[in-house]
């Protein structure tokens, strides 16, 4: 049950070790993680910057964990999310839900995605190979994707 | 009253600053009004609000409507829809 907001990278075979270190009580482990594409509306990128609201970011994250802690038997939750300039390939968001049992985990996962794409204020700035850069939309389809889940 | 106002990326580049101090008038009671009361100081402002609608803001870090009052606020963010994940 952690939140990290950091600029390094992570490991996520190291996080995964971490969360489940000593315990016999987790059956399954649905880990996502989100990574910088090197294209967008066919231009090369060269760089992503991600800018957030330090404070908030943390309290948001912390509140979508707890909600989906609400909602489904989990044993373990972890959510790093990276700020600063990364590069195509770069890992940017990491989700891990671990369970007694698969559906959980597997749901949990996806709700902890759509709903931090929903509320964890971060903003996305894309560098093209001619150098221009451009904030990253957001997506209707994000706000559908919390929509499936409901009020909490 | 006194109040910080915060802006991040693209409305923070339109404004052409990051944070600011401001004493606001009573009249002011909305994040609307806000909104309002911001245009009304300069073309830069007016160009970061000129779709109110994709603004997005918060009160305090969380997130909040326009129509919400300001109250005892002592901190208000405005930007985009966020983008993250």
């Amino acid at each position: 049950m952690s939140v990290s907001v950091q600029s390094e990278d992570f490991d996520l075979t190291a996080e995964v070790r971490r969360l489940t270190a000593g315990r016999v009580d987790i059956g399954a482990i649905v880990t996502f993680t989100g990574t910088v594409r090197g294209e967008a509306k066919g231009q090369t990128i060269t760089s992503m910057t991600l800018e957030h609201y330090p404070g908030m970011t943390e309290s948001e994250l912390a509140r979508v964990e707890a909600e989906a802690l609400a909602r489904w038997p989990l044993q373990a939750t972890r959510i790093i999310h990276r700020y600063g300039e990364l590069r195509p390939g770069d890992n940017i968001v990491l989700v891990i839900a671990a369970s007694a049992h698969r559906q959980a985990a597997f749901e949990a996962a996806a709700f902890l995605m759509d709903y931090l794409k929903s509320r964890a204020p971060f903003w996305k700035k894309e560098t093209t190979a001619a150098g221009k850069g451009d904030w990253v939309d957001a997506r209707e389809g994000d706000d559908r994707a919390v929509e499936r889940w409901g009020k909490g | 009253m006194t109040i910080n106002l915060l802006y991040f990326a693209w409305v923070r580049e339109k404004i052409g600053k990051s944070t600011e101090t401001v004493d606001l008038p009573s009249s002011v009671r909305t994040i609307a009004d806000l909104v309002q009361w911001l245009v009304a100081r300069g073309p830069e402002y007016a160009d970061a609000f000129a779709r109110p609608e994709v603004v997005r803001a918060a009160i305090d870090r969380a997130h909040v409507k326009t129509s919400a009052e300001i109250g005892a606020a002592r901190e208000i963010a405005f930007f985009p829809p966020v983008t993250g994940g």
